[in-house]
Protein backbone atom coordinates (compact mmCIF):
# COMPACT_ATOMS: atom_id res chain seq x y z
CA UNK A 1 0.00 0.00 0.00
CA UNK A 2 2.77 2.44 0.95
CA UNK A 3 4.60 1.38 -2.16
CA UNK A 4 1.55 2.08 -4.29
CA UNK A 5 1.30 5.58 -2.82
CA UNK A 6 4.98 6.18 -3.51
CA UNK A 7 4.47 5.11 -7.12
CA UNK A 8 1.52 7.46 -7.47
CA UNK A 9 3.56 10.34 -6.04
CA UNK A 10 6.46 9.69 -8.36
CA UNK A 11 4.10 9.43 -11.33
CA UNK A 12 2.40 12.69 -10.44
CA UNK A 13 5.70 14.50 -10.03
CA UNK A 14 7.03 13.23 -13.35
CA UNK A 15 3.92 14.09 -15.35
CA UNK A 16 3.67 17.48 -13.66
CA UNK A 17 7.28 18.24 -14.59
CA UNK A 18 6.59 17.30 -18.20
CA UNK A 19 3.49 19.48 -18.40
CA UNK A 20 5.21 22.49 -16.81
CA UNK A 21 7.87 22.52 -19.49
CA UNK A 22 5.43 24.14 -21.86
CA UNK A 23 4.74 27.41 -20.09
CA UNK A 24 3.10 29.19 -22.98
CA UNK A 25 0.75 26.29 -23.56
CA UNK A 26 -0.02 26.40 -19.85
CA UNK A 27 -1.25 29.99 -20.12
CA UNK A 28 -3.19 29.42 -23.34
CA UNK A 29 -4.89 26.26 -22.11
CA UNK A 30 -5.69 27.91 -18.80
CA UNK A 31 -7.47 30.74 -20.57
CA UNK A 32 -9.34 28.22 -22.70
CA UNK A 33 -10.46 26.31 -19.62
CA UNK A 34 -11.99 29.54 -18.29
CA UNK A 35 -13.75 30.18 -21.60
CA UNK A 36 -15.28 26.71 -21.62
CA UNK A 37 -16.52 27.10 -18.05
CA UNK A 38 -18.32 30.23 -19.22
CA UNK A 39 -19.76 28.29 -22.16
CA UNK A 40 -20.96 25.61 -19.73
CA UNK A 41 -22.63 28.18 -17.49
CA UNK A 42 -24.33 30.22 -20.21
CA UNK A 43 -27.21 27.85 -21.11
CA UNK A 44 -28.10 27.42 -17.44
CA UNK A 45 -28.28 31.20 -17.01
CA UNK A 46 -30.58 31.44 -20.02
CA UNK A 47 -32.81 28.61 -18.79
CA UNK A 48 -33.22 30.19 -15.37
CA UNK A 49 -33.76 33.57 -16.96
CA UNK A 50 -37.11 32.17 -18.05
CA UNK A 51 -37.96 29.81 -15.21
CA UNK A 52 -37.57 29.90 -11.43
CA UNK A 53 -37.56 26.12 -11.15
CA UNK A 54 -36.92 23.22 -13.52
CA UNK A 55 -38.06 19.69 -12.59
CA UNK A 56 -38.06 20.68 -8.93
CA UNK A 57 -34.56 22.19 -8.97
CA UNK A 58 -33.97 25.85 -8.24
CA UNK A 59 -31.12 27.84 -9.80
CA UNK A 60 -28.66 27.58 -6.88
CA UNK A 61 -29.39 23.87 -6.49
CA UNK A 62 -28.72 23.34 -10.17
CA UNK A 63 -25.50 25.34 -9.76
CA UNK A 64 -24.32 22.86 -7.13
CA UNK A 65 -24.80 19.99 -9.62
CA UNK A 66 -22.98 22.00 -12.27
CA UNK A 67 -20.16 22.67 -9.80
CA UNK A 68 -19.59 18.96 -9.33
CA UNK A 69 -19.82 18.51 -13.07
CA UNK A 70 -17.15 21.14 -13.79
CA UNK A 71 -14.85 19.62 -11.17
CA UNK A 72 -15.27 16.05 -12.43
CA UNK A 73 -14.96 17.07 -16.05
CA UNK A 74 -11.70 18.82 -15.23
CA UNK A 75 -10.49 15.67 -13.53
CA UNK A 76 -11.60 13.48 -16.42
CA UNK A 77 -10.14 15.61 -19.19
CA UNK A 78 -7.15 16.81 -17.21
CA UNK A 79 -5.83 13.49 -15.89
CA UNK A 80 -7.76 10.33 -16.72
CA UNK A 81 -8.36 10.83 -20.44
CA UNK A 82 -4.87 12.00 -21.44
CA UNK A 83 -3.26 9.20 -19.43
CA UNK A 84 -5.49 6.42 -20.66
CA UNK A 85 -5.31 7.71 -24.21
CA UNK A 86 -1.65 6.86 -23.97
CA UNK A 87 -2.51 3.25 -23.16
CA UNK A 88 -4.30 2.93 -26.49
CA UNK A 89 -1.21 4.37 -28.15
CA UNK A 90 0.98 1.88 -26.23
CA UNK A 91 -1.19 -1.03 -27.33
CA UNK A 92 -1.05 0.04 -30.95
CA UNK A 93 2.71 0.48 -30.99
CA UNK A 94 3.44 -2.51 -28.78
CA UNK A 95 5.23 -0.34 -26.22
CA UNK A 96 2.87 -1.45 -23.46
CA UNK A 97 5.45 -4.21 -22.94
CA UNK A 98 7.73 -1.71 -21.23
CA UNK A 99 4.99 -0.67 -18.83
CA UNK A 100 4.09 -4.26 -18.00
CA UNK A 101 7.74 -5.11 -17.33
CA UNK A 102 8.08 -2.48 -14.61
CA UNK A 103 7.89 -3.81 -11.06
CA UNK A 104 4.66 -2.02 -10.15
CA UNK A 105 0.98 -2.49 -10.87
CA UNK A 106 0.36 -1.64 -14.53
CA UNK A 107 -3.00 0.01 -13.86
CA UNK A 108 -1.34 2.29 -11.32
CA UNK A 109 1.41 3.17 -13.78
CA UNK A 110 -0.83 4.08 -16.69
CA UNK A 111 -3.50 5.94 -14.75
CA UNK A 112 -1.56 9.13 -14.04
CA UNK A 113 1.08 9.05 -16.73
CA UNK A 114 -0.01 12.29 -18.35
CA UNK A 115 -1.74 15.19 -16.67
CA UNK A 116 -2.77 18.65 -17.75
CA UNK A 117 -2.28 20.76 -14.62
CA UNK A 118 -4.07 23.79 -16.06
CA UNK A 119 -7.30 21.91 -15.54
CA UNK A 120 -6.88 22.74 -11.84
CA UNK A 121 -8.68 25.91 -12.92
CA UNK A 122 -11.77 23.74 -13.26
CA UNK A 123 -11.51 22.72 -9.63
CA UNK A 124 -11.10 26.35 -8.56
CA UNK A 125 -14.07 27.32 -10.74
CA UNK A 126 -16.15 24.58 -9.13
CA UNK A 127 -15.28 26.11 -5.75
CA UNK A 128 -16.41 29.49 -7.05
CA UNK A 129 -19.66 28.05 -8.34
CA UNK A 130 -20.38 26.45 -4.95
CA UNK A 131 -19.68 29.77 -3.24
CA UNK A 132 -22.16 31.59 -5.48
CA UNK A 133 -24.74 28.83 -5.10
CA UNK A 134 -24.62 28.77 -1.31
CA UNK A 135 -24.63 32.53 -1.01
CA UNK A 136 -27.89 32.47 -2.98
CA UNK A 137 -29.28 29.67 -0.83
CA UNK A 138 -28.41 31.80 2.19
CA UNK A 139 -26.57 29.36 4.45
CA UNK A 140 -23.45 27.23 3.99
CA UNK A 141 -23.76 23.43 4.01
CA UNK A 142 -23.47 21.76 7.41
CA UNK A 143 -20.35 19.88 8.44
CA UNK A 144 -21.90 16.41 8.17
CA UNK A 145 -23.38 17.29 4.80
CA UNK A 146 -20.00 18.49 3.54
CA UNK A 147 -18.33 15.32 4.82
CA UNK A 148 -20.95 13.08 3.22
CA UNK A 149 -20.56 15.01 -0.04
CA UNK A 150 -16.81 14.51 0.17
CA UNK A 151 -17.22 10.76 0.63
CA UNK A 152 -19.63 10.63 -2.29
CA UNK A 153 -17.22 12.71 -4.35
CA UNK A 154 -14.53 10.09 -3.77
CA UNK A 155 -17.08 7.53 -4.94
CA UNK A 156 -17.85 9.64 -8.00
CA UNK A 157 -14.17 9.86 -8.92
CA UNK A 158 -13.88 6.12 -8.47
CA UNK A 159 -16.83 5.47 -10.81
CA UNK A 160 -15.45 7.90 -13.37
CA UNK A 161 -12.07 6.25 -13.21
CA UNK A 162 -13.62 2.78 -13.48
CA UNK A 163 -15.54 3.73 -16.58
CA UNK A 164 -12.39 5.13 -18.16
CA UNK A 165 -10.55 1.89 -17.32
CA UNK A 166 -13.41 -0.15 -18.79
CA UNK A 167 -13.32 1.88 -22.00
CA UNK A 168 -9.58 1.39 -22.31
CA UNK A 169 -9.93 -2.33 -21.64
CA UNK A 170 -11.98 -2.53 -24.82
CA UNK A 171 -8.89 -1.31 -26.66
CA UNK A 172 -7.22 -4.65 -25.90
CA UNK A 173 -9.90 -6.41 -27.93
CA UNK A 174 -10.48 -3.87 -30.70
CA UNK A 175 -7.37 -1.75 -31.01
CA UNK A 176 -8.71 1.08 -33.10
CA UNK A 177 -11.07 2.53 -30.56
CA UNK A 178 -8.99 5.45 -29.36
CA UNK A 179 -11.97 7.69 -29.85
CA UNK A 180 -14.23 5.58 -27.66
CA UNK A 181 -12.90 7.63 -24.77
CA UNK A 182 -14.02 10.80 -26.56
CA UNK A 183 -17.43 9.25 -26.95
CA UNK A 184 -17.58 8.72 -23.20
CA UNK A 185 -16.41 12.29 -22.60
CA UNK A 186 -19.25 13.56 -24.72
CA UNK A 187 -21.80 11.34 -23.00
CA UNK A 188 -20.48 12.60 -19.68
CA UNK A 189 -21.78 16.03 -20.71
CA UNK A 190 -25.22 14.77 -19.68
CA UNK A 191 -24.03 14.76 -16.06
CA UNK A 192 -24.23 18.56 -15.98
CA UNK A 193 -27.96 18.25 -15.30
CA UNK A 194 -29.44 16.50 -12.26
CA UNK A 195 -30.50 13.00 -13.23
CA UNK A 196 -34.08 13.66 -12.15
CA UNK A 197 -34.78 15.91 -15.15
CA UNK A 198 -34.85 12.73 -17.20
CA UNK A 199 -37.86 10.47 -17.33
CA UNK A 200 -38.55 6.89 -18.29
CA UNK A 201 -35.85 4.90 -20.03
CA UNK A 202 -33.23 7.64 -19.97
CA UNK A 203 -33.59 8.03 -16.22
CA UNK A 204 -32.99 4.29 -15.79
CA UNK A 205 -29.96 4.31 -18.07
CA UNK A 206 -28.27 7.24 -16.37
CA UNK A 207 -28.85 5.77 -12.92
CA UNK A 208 -28.06 2.09 -13.38
CA UNK A 209 -26.33 1.40 -16.71
CA UNK A 210 -24.13 4.46 -16.97
CA UNK A 211 -24.24 5.77 -13.42
CA UNK A 212 -24.01 9.49 -14.16
CA UNK A 213 -26.44 10.07 -11.28
CA UNK A 214 -23.80 8.76 -8.87
CA UNK A 215 -21.29 11.29 -10.09
CA UNK A 216 -22.93 14.69 -9.87
CA UNK A 217 -26.49 14.36 -8.59
CA UNK A 218 -25.69 12.34 -5.45
CA UNK A 219 -22.85 14.55 -4.17
CA UNK A 220 -24.97 17.62 -4.95
CA UNK A 221 -27.95 16.25 -3.02
CA UNK A 222 -25.62 15.43 -0.15
CA UNK A 223 -24.25 18.96 -0.09
CA UNK A 224 -27.78 20.35 -0.16
CA UNK A 225 -28.76 18.04 2.72
CA UNK A 226 -31.42 16.31 0.65
CA UNK A 227 -29.87 12.88 0.37
CA UNK A 228 -31.51 10.12 2.37
CA UNK A 229 -29.26 7.70 4.26
CA UNK A 230 -30.46 4.68 2.30
CA UNK A 231 -29.65 6.36 -1.04
CA UNK A 232 -26.20 7.27 0.23
CA UNK A 233 -25.47 3.70 1.29
CA UNK A 234 -26.83 2.31 -1.98
CA UNK A 235 -24.74 4.80 -3.97
CA UNK A 236 -21.55 3.83 -2.16
CA UNK A 237 -22.27 0.11 -2.49
CA UNK A 238 -22.93 0.58 -6.21
CA UNK A 239 -19.68 2.50 -6.56
CA UNK A 240 -17.59 -0.22 -4.95
CA UNK A 241 -19.27 -2.91 -7.04
CA UNK A 242 -18.60 -0.95 -10.19
CA UNK A 243 -14.97 -0.32 -9.33
CA UNK A 244 -14.42 -3.99 -8.51
CA UNK A 245 -15.90 -5.08 -11.83
CA UNK A 246 -13.75 -2.58 -13.71
CA UNK A 247 -10.59 -3.84 -11.99
CA UNK A 248 -11.47 -7.46 -12.81
CA UNK A 249 -12.08 -6.64 -16.45
CA UNK A 250 -8.81 -4.69 -16.68
CA UNK A 251 -6.88 -7.68 -15.29
CA UNK A 252 -8.63 -10.03 -17.72
CA UNK A 253 -7.81 -7.70 -20.61
CA UNK A 254 -4.15 -7.47 -19.64
CA UNK A 255 -4.01 -11.25 -19.72
CA UNK A 256 -5.31 -11.20 -23.29
CA UNK A 257 -2.68 -8.71 -24.38
CA UNK A 258 -0.28 -10.04 -26.98
CA UNK A 259 2.36 -7.50 -27.89
CA UNK A 260 1.96 -5.79 -31.26
CA UNK A 261 5.67 -5.38 -31.85
CA UNK A 262 6.64 -9.03 -32.08
CA UNK B 1 -8.79 24.60 -63.69
CA UNK B 2 -9.54 21.71 -66.06
CA UNK B 3 -6.87 19.73 -64.27
CA UNK B 4 -8.63 20.30 -60.97
CA UNK B 5 -11.96 19.27 -62.50
CA UNK B 6 -10.40 16.09 -63.79
CA UNK B 7 -8.61 15.16 -60.61
CA UNK B 8 -11.19 16.22 -58.03
CA UNK B 9 -13.61 13.31 -58.59
CA UNK B 10 -10.73 10.92 -58.04
CA UNK B 11 -9.86 12.67 -54.79
CA UNK B 12 -13.48 12.35 -53.74
CA UNK B 13 -13.44 8.63 -54.50
CA UNK B 14 -10.28 8.17 -52.45
CA UNK B 15 -11.74 10.19 -49.61
CA UNK B 16 -14.93 8.14 -49.64
CA UNK B 17 -12.96 4.89 -49.62
CA UNK B 18 -11.04 6.19 -46.61
CA UNK B 19 -14.23 7.10 -44.78
CA UNK B 20 -15.60 3.60 -45.44
CA UNK B 21 -12.35 1.96 -44.36
CA UNK B 22 -12.44 3.74 -40.98
CA UNK B 23 -16.20 3.44 -40.58
CA UNK B 24 -16.13 2.34 -36.93
CA UNK B 25 -14.08 5.35 -35.81
CA UNK B 26 -16.15 7.52 -38.05
CA UNK B 27 -19.42 6.42 -36.49
CA UNK B 28 -18.02 6.93 -33.01
CA UNK B 29 -17.04 10.48 -33.91
CA UNK B 30 -20.53 11.10 -35.21
CA UNK B 31 -22.11 9.74 -32.05
CA UNK B 32 -19.92 12.04 -29.97
CA UNK B 33 -21.93 14.91 -31.41
CA UNK B 34 -24.63 14.91 -28.79
CA UNK B 35 -24.61 18.42 -27.33
CA UNK B 36 -27.96 19.43 -28.90
CA UNK B 37 -29.56 16.41 -27.21
CA UNK B 38 -28.00 17.34 -23.86
CA UNK B 39 -29.44 20.83 -24.22
CA UNK B 40 -32.78 19.46 -25.35
CA UNK B 41 -32.98 17.55 -22.06
CA UNK B 42 -32.95 20.68 -19.89
CA UNK B 43 -35.25 22.71 -22.13
CA UNK B 44 -37.74 19.88 -22.46
CA UNK B 45 -37.83 19.69 -18.66
CA UNK B 46 -38.26 23.47 -18.46
CA UNK B 47 -41.08 23.45 -21.03
CA UNK B 48 -43.06 20.75 -19.19
CA UNK B 49 -44.95 23.45 -17.32
CA UNK B 50 -45.72 25.43 -20.48
CA UNK B 51 -43.94 26.99 -23.48
CA UNK B 52 -40.73 28.97 -22.96
CA UNK B 53 -40.37 32.08 -25.13
CA UNK B 54 -42.51 30.61 -27.92
CA UNK B 55 -41.01 27.13 -27.77
CA UNK B 56 -43.16 24.23 -26.65
CA UNK B 57 -41.55 20.89 -25.75
CA UNK B 58 -42.12 19.90 -29.34
CA UNK B 59 -40.67 23.17 -30.57
CA UNK B 60 -37.48 22.53 -28.63
CA UNK B 61 -37.31 18.99 -29.98
CA UNK B 62 -37.61 20.30 -33.53
CA UNK B 63 -34.99 22.99 -32.95
CA UNK B 64 -32.36 20.77 -31.38
CA UNK B 65 -32.87 17.83 -33.73
CA UNK B 66 -32.53 20.21 -36.67
CA UNK B 67 -29.40 21.68 -35.07
CA UNK B 68 -27.98 18.19 -34.64
CA UNK B 69 -28.75 17.47 -38.28
CA UNK B 70 -27.02 20.64 -39.48
CA UNK B 71 -24.00 19.93 -37.30
CA UNK B 72 -23.77 16.35 -38.58
CA UNK B 73 -24.03 17.38 -42.22
CA UNK B 74 -21.66 20.35 -42.11
CA UNK B 75 -18.78 18.83 -40.16
CA UNK B 76 -15.15 19.48 -41.03
CA UNK B 77 -11.94 18.53 -39.30
CA UNK B 78 -9.32 20.09 -41.52
CA UNK B 79 -7.77 22.21 -38.76
CA UNK B 80 -6.55 19.15 -36.85
CA UNK B 81 -5.26 17.56 -40.03
CA UNK B 82 -3.41 20.75 -40.97
CA UNK B 83 -1.81 21.32 -37.59
CA UNK B 84 -0.68 17.69 -37.46
CA UNK B 85 0.75 17.63 -40.96
CA UNK B 86 2.53 20.93 -40.47
CA UNK B 87 4.08 19.75 -37.21
CA UNK B 88 5.14 16.40 -38.62
CA UNK B 89 6.39 17.86 -41.88
CA UNK B 90 4.19 15.71 -44.11
CA UNK B 91 2.72 18.89 -45.57
CA UNK B 92 5.76 18.89 -47.86
CA UNK B 93 4.38 15.82 -49.63
CA UNK B 94 1.03 17.49 -50.19
CA UNK B 95 2.70 20.57 -51.62
CA UNK B 96 4.39 18.42 -54.24
CA UNK B 97 1.09 17.17 -55.60
CA UNK B 98 -0.40 19.04 -58.56
CA UNK B 99 -3.49 20.21 -56.65
CA UNK B 100 -3.71 22.88 -53.96
CA UNK B 101 -3.49 21.20 -50.53
CA UNK B 102 -6.66 22.91 -49.34
CA UNK B 103 -8.55 21.38 -52.26
CA UNK B 104 -7.17 17.97 -51.32
CA UNK B 105 -8.40 18.38 -47.77
CA UNK B 106 -11.75 19.73 -48.90
CA UNK B 107 -12.21 16.57 -50.99
CA UNK B 108 -11.58 14.44 -47.89
CA UNK B 109 -14.14 16.41 -45.92
CA UNK B 110 -16.77 16.41 -48.65
CA UNK B 111 -16.30 12.72 -49.39
CA UNK B 112 -17.36 11.92 -45.83
CA UNK B 113 -20.80 13.41 -46.38
CA UNK B 114 -22.46 10.16 -47.58
CA UNK B 115 -21.24 8.47 -44.39
CA UNK B 116 -22.57 11.40 -42.38
CA UNK B 117 -25.87 10.91 -44.15
CA UNK B 118 -26.06 7.38 -42.78
CA UNK B 119 -26.02 8.79 -39.25
CA UNK B 120 -28.29 11.65 -40.20
CA UNK B 121 -31.09 9.44 -41.56
CA UNK B 122 -32.25 8.19 -38.16
CA UNK B 123 -32.11 11.77 -36.86
CA UNK B 124 -34.31 12.87 -39.77
CA UNK B 125 -36.66 9.98 -39.00
CA UNK B 126 -36.96 11.00 -35.34
CA UNK B 127 -37.41 14.63 -36.31
CA UNK B 128 -40.28 13.77 -38.64
CA UNK B 129 -41.82 11.46 -36.06
CA UNK B 130 -41.55 13.77 -33.05
CA UNK B 131 -42.02 17.25 -34.41
CA UNK B 132 -43.36 17.16 -37.92
CA UNK B 133 -45.84 19.94 -37.25
CA UNK B 134 -43.02 22.32 -36.26
CA UNK B 135 -41.24 22.02 -39.61
CA UNK B 136 -41.60 24.44 -42.48
CA UNK B 137 -44.34 23.62 -44.98
CA UNK B 138 -42.94 26.03 -47.54
CA UNK B 139 -41.02 24.37 -50.37
CA UNK B 140 -39.02 27.54 -50.86
CA UNK B 141 -37.31 27.18 -47.45
CA UNK B 142 -36.35 23.62 -48.25
CA UNK B 143 -35.01 24.72 -51.62
CA UNK B 144 -32.83 27.36 -49.96
CA UNK B 145 -31.67 24.83 -47.38
CA UNK B 146 -29.25 23.25 -49.88
CA UNK B 147 -27.19 26.39 -50.58
CA UNK B 148 -27.53 27.36 -46.91
CA UNK B 149 -26.05 24.04 -45.77
CA UNK B 150 -23.28 24.32 -48.34
CA UNK B 151 -22.58 27.86 -47.14
CA UNK B 152 -22.57 26.66 -43.54
CA UNK B 153 -20.11 23.93 -44.35
CA UNK B 154 -17.89 26.33 -46.31
CA UNK B 155 -17.81 28.78 -43.41
CA UNK B 156 -16.81 26.04 -41.00
CA UNK B 157 -14.21 24.63 -43.38
CA UNK B 158 -12.70 28.00 -44.28
CA UNK B 159 -12.43 29.16 -40.68
CA UNK B 160 -10.62 25.92 -39.90
CA UNK B 161 -8.39 26.43 -42.93
CA UNK B 162 -7.48 29.98 -41.87
CA UNK B 163 -6.70 28.93 -38.32
CA UNK B 164 -4.87 25.84 -39.59
CA UNK B 165 -2.74 28.09 -41.79
CA UNK B 166 -1.70 29.99 -38.69
CA UNK B 167 -0.02 26.76 -37.57
CA UNK B 168 2.63 27.61 -40.15
CA UNK B 169 3.62 30.52 -37.89
CA UNK B 170 2.57 29.69 -34.33
CA UNK B 171 2.40 26.47 -32.36
CA UNK B 172 -0.93 26.84 -30.62
CA UNK B 173 -3.20 27.15 -33.64
CA UNK B 174 -5.32 24.22 -32.49
CA UNK B 175 -5.98 26.04 -29.21
CA UNK B 176 -7.07 29.08 -31.16
CA UNK B 177 -9.63 26.96 -32.94
CA UNK B 178 -10.78 25.64 -29.59
CA UNK B 179 -11.48 29.25 -28.57
CA UNK B 180 -13.40 29.86 -31.82
CA UNK B 181 -15.42 26.75 -31.05
CA UNK B 182 -16.27 28.05 -27.60
CA UNK B 183 -17.68 31.30 -28.98
CA UNK B 184 -19.32 29.48 -31.86
CA UNK B 185 -21.16 27.11 -29.50
CA UNK B 186 -22.85 30.06 -27.84
CA UNK B 187 -23.28 32.49 -30.74
CA UNK B 188 -24.30 30.05 -33.47
CA UNK B 189 -27.39 28.85 -31.65
CA UNK B 190 -25.87 25.42 -31.08
CA UNK B 191 -26.46 25.42 -27.32
CA UNK B 192 -29.35 27.86 -26.98
CA UNK B 193 -31.73 29.17 -29.69
CA UNK B 194 -30.62 32.73 -30.42
CA UNK B 195 -34.05 34.24 -29.78
CA UNK B 196 -33.94 33.10 -26.15
CA UNK B 197 -30.82 35.13 -25.39
CA UNK B 198 -31.03 38.54 -23.72
CA UNK B 199 -31.46 41.33 -26.25
CA UNK B 200 -27.81 42.51 -26.20
CA UNK B 201 -26.33 39.06 -26.83
CA UNK B 202 -28.91 38.35 -29.51
CA UNK B 203 -28.12 41.56 -31.38
CA UNK B 204 -24.43 40.73 -31.33
CA UNK B 205 -25.05 37.16 -32.50
CA UNK B 206 -27.17 38.33 -35.42
CA UNK B 207 -24.36 40.30 -37.06
CA UNK B 208 -21.49 37.86 -36.39
CA UNK B 209 -20.78 35.04 -38.85
CA UNK B 210 -21.44 32.23 -36.34
CA UNK B 211 -25.20 32.14 -36.87
CA UNK B 212 -24.78 31.37 -40.57
CA UNK B 213 -23.03 28.13 -39.70
CA UNK B 214 -25.92 26.65 -37.83
CA UNK B 215 -28.78 28.84 -36.71
CA UNK B 216 -29.71 30.03 -40.22
CA UNK B 217 -30.15 26.56 -41.81
CA UNK B 218 -32.06 25.44 -38.70
CA UNK B 219 -34.38 28.43 -38.96
CA UNK B 220 -34.99 27.60 -42.61
CA UNK B 221 -36.06 24.10 -41.62
CA UNK B 222 -38.38 25.53 -39.00
CA UNK B 223 -39.82 28.01 -41.54
CA UNK B 224 -39.03 31.17 -39.59
CA UNK B 225 -38.35 33.43 -42.55
CA UNK B 226 -40.41 34.86 -45.37
CA UNK B 227 -39.09 34.41 -48.90
CA UNK B 228 -37.53 37.88 -49.03
CA UNK B 229 -35.92 37.57 -45.60
CA UNK B 230 -34.56 34.12 -46.38
CA UNK B 231 -32.98 35.31 -49.62
CA UNK B 232 -31.46 38.28 -47.85
CA UNK B 233 -29.95 36.07 -45.15
CA UNK B 234 -28.62 33.64 -47.74
CA UNK B 235 -26.95 36.59 -49.47
CA UNK B 236 -25.38 37.66 -46.18
CA UNK B 237 -24.19 34.10 -45.54
CA UNK B 238 -22.50 33.87 -48.91
CA UNK B 239 -20.96 37.32 -48.48
CA UNK B 240 -19.27 35.92 -45.36
CA UNK B 241 -18.23 32.82 -47.33
CA UNK B 242 -16.63 35.03 -49.98
CA UNK B 243 -14.87 37.08 -47.32
CA UNK B 244 -13.47 33.98 -45.62
CA UNK B 245 -12.43 32.57 -48.98
CA UNK B 246 -10.35 35.65 -49.69
CA UNK B 247 -8.95 35.61 -46.15
CA UNK B 248 -7.96 31.96 -46.58
CA UNK B 249 -6.13 32.79 -49.78
CA UNK B 250 -4.20 35.63 -48.19
CA UNK B 251 -3.41 33.64 -45.05
CA UNK B 252 -2.24 30.61 -47.00
CA UNK B 253 0.02 32.58 -49.34
CA UNK B 254 1.72 34.58 -46.63
CA UNK B 255 1.88 31.60 -44.28
CA UNK B 256 3.55 29.32 -46.76
CA UNK B 257 6.53 31.67 -46.98
CA UNK B 258 7.20 30.88 -43.33
CA UNK B 259 7.04 27.17 -43.83
CA UNK B 260 10.18 25.14 -43.42
CA UNK B 261 9.29 21.45 -43.60
CA UNK B 262 10.61 19.86 -40.46
CA UNK B 263 11.62 16.25 -40.78
CA UNK B 264 9.13 14.65 -43.12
Amino acid sequence: MMRALRVVRAQLRASLAIALQYRFEFAVEGALALLWIAVTLAPLLVVFGTRAEVAGWTFPEMLVVLGWFVALKGLLEGTLSPSLMQVVEHIRKGTLDFVLLKPADAQLLVSLSKIEPWRLIDLAAAGGIFAIAFRRIGHPPGLTQALLALVLLCGAVLVLYSIAILVVSIAFIAVRVDNLLYLFQSIFDVARWPSTIFRGVLAMIFTFVLPLALMTTCPALALLGKLTASTAVAALAGTLLFAGAARAIWLASIRRYTSASS
Amino acid sequence: MTRVLRLYPQLLRTGFAEAVAYRAEFLIWMFSTNMPLVMLAIWAAAARSGPVGGYSQQGFAAYYLAALLVRLMTGAWVVWEMTMEIRQGTLALRLLRPIHPLLQWSADNIAAIPMRGVVAIPVIGILLFVARSELSRDWFSWLLLCPALLGGWLLYFLVQAIIGTLALRVESAASLFDAWLGFSNILSGYLVPLDLFPEAVRKLALVLPFRFQLSFPVELMLGRWSHAEALQLLGAQWAYVLFFLLATRVAWRSGLRHYAAYGG
